[in-house]
C-alpha cells in the first residue's frame, strides 16, 4: 500500500453558499470520507477554512503578510485527505467520487506521499 | 448441596478480593501462593460448613480463615517469609505480626492496582482478559474456557504464561504514576471493552456466563469511575456504552441460549434504569474536549435505545460511524456503517458502498448484502444469504440466516 494526498481546490473561495447548501456539502463530504474509511483506506484529513488564513511573502527581502490571495487568484485549497491505495489508478477512482467535483471548475489534485525510504 | 451453592457464589464475589489483597502484600512474583491460600480457604469453608452449617457472617469467616492461613504460611515457610519480609516490612513497619487488611478500602485499592498490573503492556491481550477473569472476578478455569469456547488446558497454559510474564517483567502492583496514567489507562480500557464484548457477542450458548462477563466488565470499569484520578471522560464514555448495551441483555436472549436480533426484540424488556444510567454517564463523558472511540460508540448505542426508525436517528448513526471509522477501522464498524447508510440515504447507495468492502471471509458481510438486495433482487439476496450460511460458525447464526431466507 502507498499513501496519496488528495488536495481539493475550489474555483472561488469567496463565493457565498447558503447554510443549507453548505450542510448538504458537509454531509456528502462526511459520507464520502466515511466510505473511504470503511474500506480501511483512510489515513488522515483536514479541512482548511478560509477564515484565519494569511499568506506570507517577501518584498525587498522583508516579509509581507496579506489576507491571502483568495480574492485575487482563481482557486484556493479547501482541504485535503490522505489515503492508502495500491496504485495511482485506484486513488484516481477514489478522487472521482469526491463531492468537491460537483462545483464547476473545482479540482482534486492527486499526489503520492514521499516516504523518505529511498523509493520514488 | 445448598452449601455448595453458597460457597460457589461467595467464591465468585470474594476469592478475587482475597487473592488481590494477598498478592498486593506479597508482590506479583508470589501470585500463586496468594491463589493457593484463597483455594485452601474455600476448601476449609466447604469442609467446615458442610458439618457445622453456614456461619452467620460467611464473608467475615472467609476473611478470618484467609488471614490465619496466610499467617500460618509465613510461620511454616521461613524462606518465603524472608523473601517477602522486605516488602512487608515496608508496610507493616516494626510490627511482628503481619497485618492482612481485608477492609473494603484496601480491597478496592488492591483491585484497582491489580487491574493496572494485569493490563500491563507486556502481557498479551487475551491473557489480560483471562487473568482479569481469574484473579479479579473469581472465574473458574472451566468458566473462562466456556466463555472463550476453548478447553481448560488452553486457558491454563495461557494463564501460566501470563503470570510468568508478570513475574519476569517484575510488574509492580501499583497505581501508575500520573505522567503515564493516560497511556496505561488506555490499555486497561481496551481490555475492559474486550471483556465486555466477549460477554455481549460471545458465541457461547451459556447465557449466564455471557451476562456475568458483561457485569464484571462493568464492575471493574466502575472501580475506575469511583477513583478520582481515573474518573476521566473516556472511562465515563466506556461505562455509558456498557450501560446502553446491557439494557438489552434481557430482551435479546431466547430460551435456547440464542440471541434475538435488535429488530425483533420486545422493547418493553429493555432496562430503562440502565438506559438512564447510560445517558447520565454519557453526559459526564462530555466534560473535557476529548473524543474517544468510546464516546462515538456510546453515542451510537444511545441512538439504538430509540427503537423507532427515524431519518434523524439513522443520519446521526451514520455520521457517528463515519467518524468512528476515521478514528479506528474495524470490519464490523464498516458493515454497520453501510447498514446505516442504507437507512439514512438509500439501499442503492449502500449496495454500491458494500460491494467495495469485499470482506469476503466475513459471514456478516454476506448477511448485509442479502439484506440490502432482498427488496429488489431476490436471486442476489438468496445468493448472498447462502454464502453467509456457509461461513456461519454457530447454530444460532445459521438459524438467523435460514429464517431470513425463508422470509424472501
Amino acid at each position: 500500500m502507498q499513501e496519496f494526498m488528495l488536495i481539493f481546490r475550489h474555483e472561488d473561495g469567496l463565493k457565498v453558499a447558503s447554510p443549507e447548501q453548505i450542510q448538504v456539502w458537509m454531509k456528502q463530504t462526511m459520507d464520502w470520507i466515511g466510505g473511504i474509511a470503511a474500506e480501511n483506506k483512510f489515513v488522515g484529513s483536514n479541512g482548511l477554512p478560509f477564515e484565519d488564513a494569511r499568506v506570507v511573502t517577501t518584498k525587498n527581502n522583508k516579509p509581507v503578510v496579506t489576507n491571502g490571495p483568495f480574492g485575487e487568484i482563481k482557486e484556493s485549497i479547501g482541504g485535503y485527505i490522505i489515503v492508502k491505495a495500491a496504485s495511482l489508478e485506484e486513488t484516481i477512482e477514489m478522487a472521482k467520487g469526491s463531492p468537491v467535483l460537483q462545483g464547476e471548475g473545482n479540482s482534486v489534485e492527486v499526489r503520492k506521499i514521499a516516504k523518505g525510504d529511498g523509493n520514488p | 448441596m445448598q452449601h455448595q451453592e453458597v460457597i460457589s457464589h461467595l467464591f465468585r464475589t470474594e476469592s478475587g478480593k482475597i487473592t488481590t489483597v494477598l498478592c498486593k502484600l506479597f508482590g506479583i512474583e508470589h501470585i500463586e501462593i496468594a491463589e493457593d491460600i484463597t483455594s485452601e480457604t474455600f476448601l476449609a469453608a466447604l469442609e467446615t460448613w458442610t458439618c457445622k452449617g453456614i456461619p452467620e457472617s460467611p464473608t467475615a469467616w472467609l476473611y478470618r480463615v484467609a488471614k490465619n492461613r496466610a499467617k500460618n504460611y509465613f510461620s511454616r515457610n521461613r524462606i518465603f517469609t524472608e523473601k517477602v519480609a522486605r516488602i512487608i516490612k515496608a508496610i507493616a513497619t516494626d510490627k511482628e505480626e503481619i497485618e492482612i487488611d481485608l477492609s473494603d478500602k484496601n480491597i478496592t485499592d488492591s483491585q484497582l492496582r491489580m487491574l493496572f498490573a494485569i493490563c500491563h503492556p507486556s502481557v498479551p491481550r487475551e491473557a489480560q482478559i483471562g487473568l482479569a477473569l481469574r484473579i479479579l472476578c473469581g472465574f473458574g478455569i472451566d468458566e473462562i474456557a466456556n466463555a472463550f469456547l476453548t478447553n481448560k488446558e488452553t486457558i491454563n497454559k495461557r494463564l501460566l504464561r501470563a503470570k510468568e510474564k508478570l513475574r519476569n517483567e517484575k510488574v509492580p502492583i501499583e497505581f501508575p504514576a500520573s505522567p503515564e496514567i493516560n497511556t496505561r489507562l488506555e490499555n486497561v480500557l481496551t481490555t475492559l471493552y474486550l471483556l465486555f464484548n466477549e460477554g455481549y457477542y460471545s458465541e457461547s450458548n451459556d447465557n449466564i456466563i455471557r451476562e456475568d462477563l458483561c457485569l464484571e466488565a462493568m464492575r471493574l470499569t466502575y472501580l475506575l469511575i469511583e477513583n478520582k484520578q481515573t474518573n476521566l471522560p473516556n472511562v465515563n464514555a466506556l461505562f455509558s456504552l456498557m450501560c446502553f448495551h446491557s439494557s438489552r441483555l434481557e430482551a435479546r436472549k431466547n430460551d435456547n441460549g440464542g440471541i434475538i436480533l435488535y429488530e425483533d426484540q420486545n422493547e418493553i424488556l429493555w432496562n430503562q434504569e440502565l438506559i438512564a444510567k447510560g445517558a447520565y454517564y454519557l453526559h459526564q463523558s462530555s466534560k473535557g474536549n476529548q473524543l474517544s472511540k468510546y464516546h462515538l460508540e456510546a453515542n451510537i448505542a444511545y441512538w439504538h435505545t430509540i427503537k423507532a426508525d427515524t431519518k434523524e436517528k439513522w443520519e446521526n448513526i451514520l455520521q457517528l460511524y463515519n467518524r468512528l471509522l476515521q478514528l479506528e477501522y474495524s470490519p464490523i464498524a464498516a458493515l454497520n456503517r453501510t447498514f446505516a447508510l442504507a437507512k439514512a440515504n438509500s439501499k442503492q447507495e449502500a449496495i454500491r458502498e458494500a460491494e467495495k468492502l469485499q470482506l469476503t471471509d466475513n459471514q456478516y458481510y454476506y448477511t448485509l448484502l442479502g439484506e440490502l438486495y432482498k427488496d429488489t433482487d431476490h436471486n442476489k439476496a438468496k445468493e448472498n444469504f447462502l454464502k453467509a450460511l456457509l461461513l456461519a460458525k454457530t447454530n444460532g447464526d445459521r438459524l438467523v440466516i435460514q429464517k431470513k431466507m425463508e422470509q424472501l
